[in-house]
């Protein structure tokens, strides 16, 4: 069962990556945010895994409901922060398109 | 026989979490990304939860039962804000104006 | 400005039978001192886990205080008797909810896995007129439209006009109705 646990932490932290893609190349800031909250989501999930590796799942569930907390805050206030359009596509294309000054 | 089912639930939820990663990179545009992002990592967290919970009360002292209902507490946490914090993203996307990916718009790009 | 701010003044009352005066959401009463600090010592004995003698009484001291400044902000409500049944009926609402959402998390995980995905998934935004009446039910309307994968709530009008993202067309066309019936059912409504 302790590999068990250990073999399904290596293949959560490898989805982690996986969603990291979407952070890293996404192409408005909104998806590097919906990329960011799905690390947070698979990070408490990770947590627990390594609880039940160190045979301390006591301790560290109160780390993960701690860190779900902070996953929620920080996506709520980083979307109120970037609901502007000025600055989404800067990475993309230089010029706006016409029309698009709302 | 538990340790059994534990395990089962915890790759049903693994499963889950693998179409959201897999959903997140595949999709189109902002707003069916975050269908799999929001949704599927959800449930795969409900399964994990479930399994582990299974898993770590067993003897039913006090501290495993607090454990088991402190996993709980985290899965009901999540199933209240996961919607609102999807709300909040899409919110973001509408205000700013980013416009839906359709048929439609796909057959006009290619 | 009070008077302005108030829209429809029907639709401001968490509960049918609550007083619908312009002070009615300030009105304090006990059972909701009551159920307030029963939640939160619950929490509390929860998240520290040890019974000893300093432990009790700090949380006891922190409870107490935290519900003399908010005990309005957790039930803002005055009219507690209907609570139990309130409660009752959501909890039974839950499962059917949970079933729902895993068949619809079935469906997408088939999308998204599906290798001609582009072609099967057909995103539009769909909008209609929810009949919900006060703001707890529509709260529970769009989180659990949002929970299901295939739907996720855009916008909530104050008025209960809903507009809502699909991703294809056969997530949206029934199941948003009928939870707008069951949530109805729930809050008596």
């Amino acid at each position: 069962m302790h590999l068990f646990f250990l073999f399904a932490a290596v293949f959560l932290a490898l989805l982690i990556i996986l969603s990291l893609y979407r952070a890293v190349i996404g192409p408005t800031v909104l998806d590097r945010m919906i990329g960011v909250n799905a690390v947070g989501s698979k990070t408490t999930a990770l947590l627990i895994l390594i609880g039940l590796l160190y045979h301390r799942v006591d301790m560290f569930v109160d780390i993960a409901l701690a860190y779900a907390m902070l996953n929620f805050i920080a996506v709520l206030a980083a979307s109120r922060y970037f609901q502007k359009r000025k600055g989404l596509f800067d990475e993309i294309e230089r010029t706006p398109k016409e029309g698009d000054a709302s | 026989m538990i340790n059994l089912i534990a395990a089962m639930f915890i790759l049903l939820g693994l499963v889950f979490f693998t179409g959201g990663a897999v959903g997140i990179i595949r999709m189109p545009d902002f707003y069916s990304r975050l269908h799999p992002a929001g949704k599927l990592d959800t449930m795969g967290l409900l399964m994990s939860m479930i399994g582990i919970a299974l898993y770590s009360v067993q003897g039913f002292s006090l501290g495993e039962v607090l454990t088991g209902l402190k996993i709980i507490l985290i899965v009901v946490f999540v199933f209240i804000t996961s919607p609102t914090a999807t709300h909040a993203i899409v919110d973001a996307g509408v205000r700013a104006g980013l416009e839906p990916w359709t048929q439609q718009r796909r057959g006009e790009e290619s | 400005m009070v008077e302005q701010a108030k829209v429809s003044p029907q639709n401001r009352s968490f509960h049918q039978g609550a007083p619908t005066g312009p002070d009615a959401r300030l009105q304090k009463s006990p059972a909701s001192y009551i159920l307030t600090f029963v939640i939160l010592f619950g929490i509390w004995l929860l998240l520290s886990g040890r019974f000893d003698l300093l432990h009790l009484g700090l949380g006891l001291a922190s409870c107490l205080l935290v519900t003399i400044f908010s005990a309005d902000l957790l039930l803002p409500a005055p009219n507690t008797p209907r609570l139990p049944g309130l409660w009752f009926r959501f909890i039974k609402y839950i499962p059917w909810l949970l079933y729902q959402v895993l068949v619809a998390n079935i469906h997408v995980m088939y999308l998204v896995f599906h290798p001609r995905m582009m072609d099967l998934i057909d995103p539009s935004i769909m909008e209609f007129d929810s009949r919900l009446k006060s703001d707890m039910s529509r709260v529970t309307l769009a989180n659990s439209i949002t929970l299901t994968p295939g739907t996720i709530t855009v916008h909530i009008s104050i008025y209960g006009h809903i507009t809502f993202h699909v991703i294809d067309i056969e997530s949206g066309k029934t199941l948003p109705w009928i939870m707008e019936a069951r949530i109805a059912d729930v809050f008596e409504e």
